[in-house]
């Protein structure tokens, strides 16, 4: 019962892989870019939960009414004002820029919150369970997070699928040109793709500090299972990355009952499996967009 | 105008009045460099071994992502690597320190071979991210082995035995050889048919295919070639601290300093990592005090540089002079004897 309770905590903690690996892939889909400053953003929406919840006494999940609209205008505007001037400068550019950003961000935070690891407190959610069966028990906060991930996948998808909005992210992700002739300005387009991958990336930070403490050098390890989620899942399928997540999240969590120090290097190496076996990932691509 | 005679009018340039003043200059300061144990202290040597160290990373990684555009975020992998490799050549298998420096160089460049097959199946962003997430697995494969230490790392003991101002000497030495001949071989390498294949498939890759360039091998080759570079900068830097950990020999910041360097002294040139290289001395020595401030600055140059100057302070040397001190580039010439006649 004990190893079923281990794959279930890890298919949850997917969840929460999954709702930073889709910032990531909504960005690539639409831009082709790798927002490098990713894992540090989500670190600073953590950071940012902590002085709202310090300073008003709200619980954290209020805090996300602060919290993602302030990450989805950051996400605005280091798009218009930063990385649409780097367009048509070929890859370098938006990879340097934003691995800059990142480093700037990590020293940003250990300077303004010292090194000290820091977590947000719901109040009693995070510690309550609920049982299934007589061994078994599953906390409400993983389900939760879980279920937030699912709707905010499905909200996706469906903005993509039916909205106009995800119509033009569709256009101008296949062809660039072709959708500017057709009107749209693919520049205001990316800066909300950026906002929106953001707000997402600021939902995940909050839950994050709710699941586990944190520091300010917590943002590359996001990044990277992000990216590993992405990649077992498959590019460009927005349900192969909640597949990816879980697949990773389970990876770290047997990794980490087999021997303390490997949760996080066995999921690493199961990521290097998919890569080598079945490189186009578990899920091949089904949408290009996210 | 035939065909021939318009051949004969104009000669190809390779090199330039700058490159061979700055041959002599280059001759004159490596003169001084070498001399300098007998007229230098030991704080000098350290500090130019560190130089050394943080010149040739710069290079390494200025050939991978500004001239074979392969931008990776890993390359702390193989100063890690490097310097692991050192600890146990030298200590564990008897092999003499500055001997085990190049060896160290050829283990990382081994352990290069299995990591281009998984992360050249990534492009542009997800291979900076796929490099990344490489050099974390090294890091917490080392740091879950008992033989190396664990998390604590290890000590070099090899060189306990040898008086401190020989290993000194020694080490300060093996430095300038290693960035003497790093230097001279991007050098050579870029002015090779085989740099100017590289060139050829920066500027485009289909194009450059066409022309029957082995794109894969070129870049496989160059990959395996800086992992050599690094890795033997790796095992130096550690022969110069001797004492080694996964944390610090596995850390971002050899990248980022790295990157920053190249970025804003002038990514795509040979001159721009030297010339960012002397900055970050400077500014670091003048910063020390301000520690994460100092990388903040670091990188809102590094951004602001690559939005304002792509190419960097020496960039914007060479758009105001015409300057190289080393030229890669063929330049046509009319030739004024050809003319005359």
């Amino acid at each position: 019962m004990t190893w079923v309770d281990t794959i279930l905590q890890g298919l949850l903690l997917g969840g929460l892989y999954a709702l930073f690996a889709t910032g990531l892939s909504l960005i690539f889909g639409v831009m082709r870019i790798v927002n490098l400053a990713h894992g540090d953003l989500s670190i600073l929406a953590a950071f940012l939960a902590v002085v709202v919840v310090e300073s008003l006494g709200w619980s954290p999940f209020a805090a996300l009414l602060v919290v993602v609209p302030v990450l989805a205008g950051l996400g605005y505007a280091l798009q218009s004002l930063v990385l649409n001037r780097l367009l048509g400068r070929g890859i370098l550019p938006p990879i340097l820029v934003t691995f800059g950003f990142s480093i700037i961000i990590q020293n940003a935070l250990l300077e303004t919150f010292s090194a000290d690891s820091r977590r947000l407190d719901p109040g009693g959610v995070e510690t309550a369970s609920v049982a299934l069966g007589s061994q078994l028990a599953v906390g409400w906060f993983p389900v939760i997070t879980l279920a937030v991930a699912v709707l905010i996948l499905v909200g996706l998808q469906l903005m993509i699928g039916r909205l106009s909005l995800g119509r033009a992210f569709r256009a101008v992700s296949d062809d660039q040109e072709t959708a500017e002739l057709m009107g749209i300005d693919h520049r205001r387009l990316y800066a909300l793709a950026m906002a929106l991958s953001l707000a997402i990336v600021a939902v995940a930070g909050v839950f994050l500090g709710i699941r586990t403490t944190f520091t300010f050098a917590s943002g590359p390890d996001r990044l990277l299972f992000a990216f590993e989620a992405v990649i077992i899942g498959g590019l460009g399928s927005l349900w192969g990355t909640l597949v990816g997540g879980a697949v990773l999240g389970i990876a770290q969590t047997v990794g980490a009952k087999l021997s303390p120090g490997w949760g996080i290097l066995s999921g690493h190496l199961v990521f290097l499996a998919v890569l080598l076996l079945r490189p186009q990932g578990l899920f091949a691509k089904a949408r290009r967009v996210a | 105008m035939t065909p021939a005679s318009n051949r004969a009018a104009v000669r190809v340039e390779r090199t330039t009045r700058a490159s061979r003043a700055g041959l002599v200059v280059a001759a004159l300061v490596l003169l001084a460099l070498v001399t300098l144990p007998r007229w230098g202290d030991a704080s000098t040597m350290r500090i130019l071994v560190e130089f050394i160290a943080l010149l040739v990373l710069a290079q390494m990684w200025n050939l991978l992502a500004g001239y074979a555009g392969l931008v990776s975020i890993g390359q702390q992998a193989y100063v890690g690597l490097g310097g692991y490799a050192l600890v146990v050549l030298a200590d564990d298998l008897g092999v003499n320190p500055f001997a085990a420096v190049p060896l160290a160089g050829l283990v990382a460049a081994a352990l290069a071979l299995p990591t281009a097959a998984l992360v050249f199946r990534f492009q542009g962003g997800y291979f900076a991210v796929g490099t990344w997430a490489i050099a974390e697995v090294y890091r917490l494969r080392i740091a879950n082995t008992s033989a190396l230490g664990r998390g604590s790392g290890r000590t070099l003991k090899a060189v306990f035995p040898l008086a401190r101002e020989s290993r000194e000497i020694t080490t300060y030495l093996l430095a300038l050889a290693i960035g003497v001949a790093a230097l001279a071989a991007v050098y050579g390498f870029l002015r090779s048919r085989y740099g100017l294949g590289l060139m050829a498939i920066r500027d485009s890759e289909p194009g450059s295919e066409a022309l029957g360039i082995d794109v894969f091998r070129t870049k496989l080759g160059v990959y395996l070639g800086v992992a050599f570079g690094t890795g033997m900068t790796g095992a130096l830097i550690y022969l110069n601290l001797l004492r080694i950990s996964p944390d610090a020999a596995f850390s971002i910041n050899w990248t980022a300093y790295t990157i920053f360097i190249v970025v804003i002294g002038g990514i795509g040139s040979l001159e721009g990592p030297l010339i960012g290289t002397a900055l970050f001395f400077v500014t670091r020595e003048l910063l020390s005090d301000y520690g994460a401030w100092y990388m903040i600055l670091l990188g809102a140059l590094a951004v602001g540089v690559m939005l304002r100057y792509p190419r960097g302070l020496w960039g914007l040397v060479t758009d105001r002079w015409d300057v190289r001190f080393f030229p890669v580039q063929r330049r046509v010439a009319l030739d004024p004897a050809a003319r005359e006649s």
